[in-house]
């Protein structure tokens, strides 16, 4: 589905907006600071300047529950902040059609002397709601909130999952156009949270309701969003089917997790890098490029397997499977490449670990992987097969 | 920002849960509550009396000094608060700003008016101690009010520069203290301006009524406790010009911090 076939009016449009911060090097609010900036014009200051936003447009419809995903520090939150009206864009545009109610965090504003009745008027005030048009919706927030016998009491003795709920319940009552939500989905009990998510699937399917959310959690982008968009390094890496952002955000993660390589250790030298994606299909075929170079000249063999939480699922050992030419005994650096076509599998997330083999004593003289170096996720778009590490070729009839 | 903007009906609604959240949370868990709004300034009153009326004899000469000390220092109380409080408003908030976006001018003005209820809750004190002590009210008096608005406004153009300054450079706190104390005693509170005139010093009194705080309060004084017991900026200087100097620093500030607010507001949730 493409925007242009799509008429619904726009309740949210971006354009190219982008927003940079002064990120002072040390505490520079203070007269020395200014005198030192000041003295020194043209030469190093005292802050530095990042860019958080480097152009980001997008559209968001009418009645869409729209995600926005990205890792730490892609610009979720400055971009949030600036359609809340909290910053101001430095260049580009932010139109809104309808009230924008903004939640960066739940419960801003609230006091812990105050009773729960007034805090919830209070926080009313802030998001912009008169005291009448609080009082229309005082008795669903509390109603929600399943709080109506505490809300004489002050706040400050309200356990922190009756304060959540007080606040979620605020969030979600209010009466404006567009709601914006900062990964708060997931508090209370879990009656609450059962509470919550049918009432998001309801907000989804209604169709005058529009929802921002920025969350990590891919499984509220599929279940709730309709559209949902992957920020970046401040840009925006792709909008669209939440499915696929879901997909792309987890193969980001995959990709850049940490990869630390023990130099100290003395050993024979072994390393092991994924050249195919990261994340998979059953269709794909996983490609791993092992690295190695052996201290001395004994004959050893490189080897890998495919290891789910400590249990080997698929191991390839070339000497028991007679391949004799991936034996080799110098010191110099070789590169043995291994391939797995994944028809098997259907879905898991799995650690690739190649090991090098002493020949003659059938020792493992190196191993890399265990540390998560080398993950790979697979998952199977195909959602008739869903469950199970493995394709599912089993068939089943009634007999009797 | 438009002007008619400024007190819409939503930033009314917002100004008013401030300043009633704050009155309410003032005084929380105090015995006495609300009366230290007004015990606190009558026992500096008390103490001011006793070491400069009682022993050191300022004002003996002068009718109704010590109700005349007494308005003062109430005035001068809401002085400090006021830009005290206006001060620290915006960092003080720092948490609401960051996380919702409201208009910030709410936020200073909230912490000024929760001043000004002060100020109103002891001057109706003060009322009192004046008609005990025989204060013979003349038609000047319904000019104190336009006197007072005029302090509150002044406090209030004070309050938005030095809060948009602080959140910049904290410096700005140790010196507003600094120059509150000497400005206390630039300022003809505790002893009457007759005093400095007295010792013969006719320009030692003209420095002292360039500032607008002292021709402020000397005129408020004057408005309730009769000209002929106060001295005003008009019986210090013979040139007229100089009566113009304290209202044009007033209007100066104000047009100051206005814009420099302005200027400032849209980056606070970033700097805050």
């Amino acid at each position: 589905m493409s925007d242009r076939d799509d008429n619904r009016q726009n309740a949210v449009v971006v354009t190219d907006l982008k927003k940079a911060f002064r990120l002072p090097h040390e505490n520079h609010s203070g007269l020395k600071q200014m005198i030192i900036n000041f003295t020194q014009r043209g030469r190093k200051k005292g802050y530095e300047v990042q860019q958080v936003l480097k152009g980001v447009s997008f559209e968001v419809k009418k009645g869409d529950f729209f995600g926005i995903v990205g890792r730490n520090g892609s610009g979720k939150s400055t971009l949030l902040k600036l359609l809340a009206g909290i910053y101001t864009p430095d260049s580009g545009a932010i139109r809104t059609n309808g009230s924008i109610v903004p939640f960066i965090e739940l419960g801003v504003g609230f006091n812990p002397e105050l009773t729960g009745r007034e805090n919830v008027f209070l926080n009313g005030a802030l998001l912009g709601f008169s005291r009448d048009e609080m009082k229309e919706m005082y008795n669903e927030i509390i109603e929600f909130a399943e709080l109506e016998r505490f809300m004489d009491q002050k706040l400050k003795n309200y356990s922190s999952g009756m304060q959540v709920r007080l606040a979620f319940s605020i969030a979600i009552k209010a009466q404006g156009d567009v709601l914006i939500l900062d990964e708060v989905l997931a508090v209370g009990d879990e009656a609450f949270q059962r509470k919550c998510n049918d009432y998001f699937d309801k907000i989804r399917r209604d169709k005058t309701k529009t929802v921002i959310l920025v969350t990590h959690s891919m499984e509220s982008v599929r279940k709730y969003c309709n559209r949902a968009m992957l920020l970046q390094e401040g840009r925006v890496e792709f909008i669209g089917n939440p499915d696929k952002i879901a997909d792309e955000y987890s193969g980001l993660n995959l990709l850049q997790s940490p990869k630390k390589l023990d130099v100290k250790k003395k050993g024979p030298e072994l390393s092991a890098k994924i050249t195919s994606k990261p994340l998979l299909h059953p269709t794909d075929t996983l490609e791993v490029e092992i690295r190695y170079r052996a201290l001395d000249e004994k004959p050893v063999f490189a080897k890998a397997y495919i290891d789910l939480d400590g249990q080997a699922i698929m191991a390839t050992n070339p000497m028991l499977l007679g391949w004799k030419t991936m034996v080799t005994n110098d010191t110099k650096e070789h590169v043995a490449r291994y391939t797995l076509p994944l028809n098997d599998f259907n879905k898991g997330e799995f650690k690739v670990i190649a090991l090098l083999e002493d020949v003659e004593t059938k020792v493992n003289i190196a191993s890399f992987g265990y540390e998560g170096e080398t993950v790979i996720k697979v998952e199977n778009p195909d959602k008739t097969s869903r469950g199970g590490i493995f394709i599912n070729q089993a068939t089943m009839e009634l007999k009797k | 920002m438009k002007i008619s903007n400024i007190f819409n009906r939503r930033n009314r609604i917002l100004l008013r849960e401030l300043v009633v959240t704050d009155f309410k949370l003032r005084y929380q868990g105090s015995v006495l509550g609300y009366f230290w709004s007004l015990l606190k300034p009558l026992m500096l009153f008390a103490i001011m009396y006793v070491v400069f009326v009682h022993f050191l004899r300022f004002g003996q000469d002068v009718p109704h000094f010590a109700v005349s000390l007494l308005l003062g220092l109430v005035l001068w109380t809401f002085f400090t608060e006021a830009t005290n409080q206006g001060m620290q408003a915006i960092v003080g908030r720092g948490d609401l700003i960051r996380k919702i976006n409201f208009p910030k001018y709410i936020i200073v003005i909230s912490a000024t008016v929760s001043a000004l209820i002060n100020l109103l809750l002891n001057l109706v004190v003060v009322f009192i101690f004046m008609i005990f002590d025989g204060v013979d009210f003349g038609w000047s008096a319904l000019l104190f009010p336009f006197t007072v608005l005029i302090i509150y406004v002044f406090s209030l153009g004070l309050a938005f520069l030095l809060s948009a300054v602080y959140l910049k450079y904290r410096d700005v706190a140790h010196i507003w203290e600094v120059f509150l104390q000497g400005l206390f005693y630039a300022t003809p509170i505790i002893y009457p301006l007759q005093m400095v005139m007295g010792i013969g010093s006719q320009f030692a009194a003209q420095i002292l009524m360039l500032s607008p705080i002292a021709v402020l309060f000397q005129s408020a004084r004057a408005q309730v406790v009769g000209h002929d017991n106060v001295i005003t900026a008009d019986q210090v200087f013979s040139n007229p010009l100089y009566l113009a100097i304290p209202y044009l620093i007033i209007v100066g500030v104000i047009v100051l911090a206005a814009l420099y607010f302005k200027r400032n507001q849209a980056k606070f949730a970033e700097r805050v």
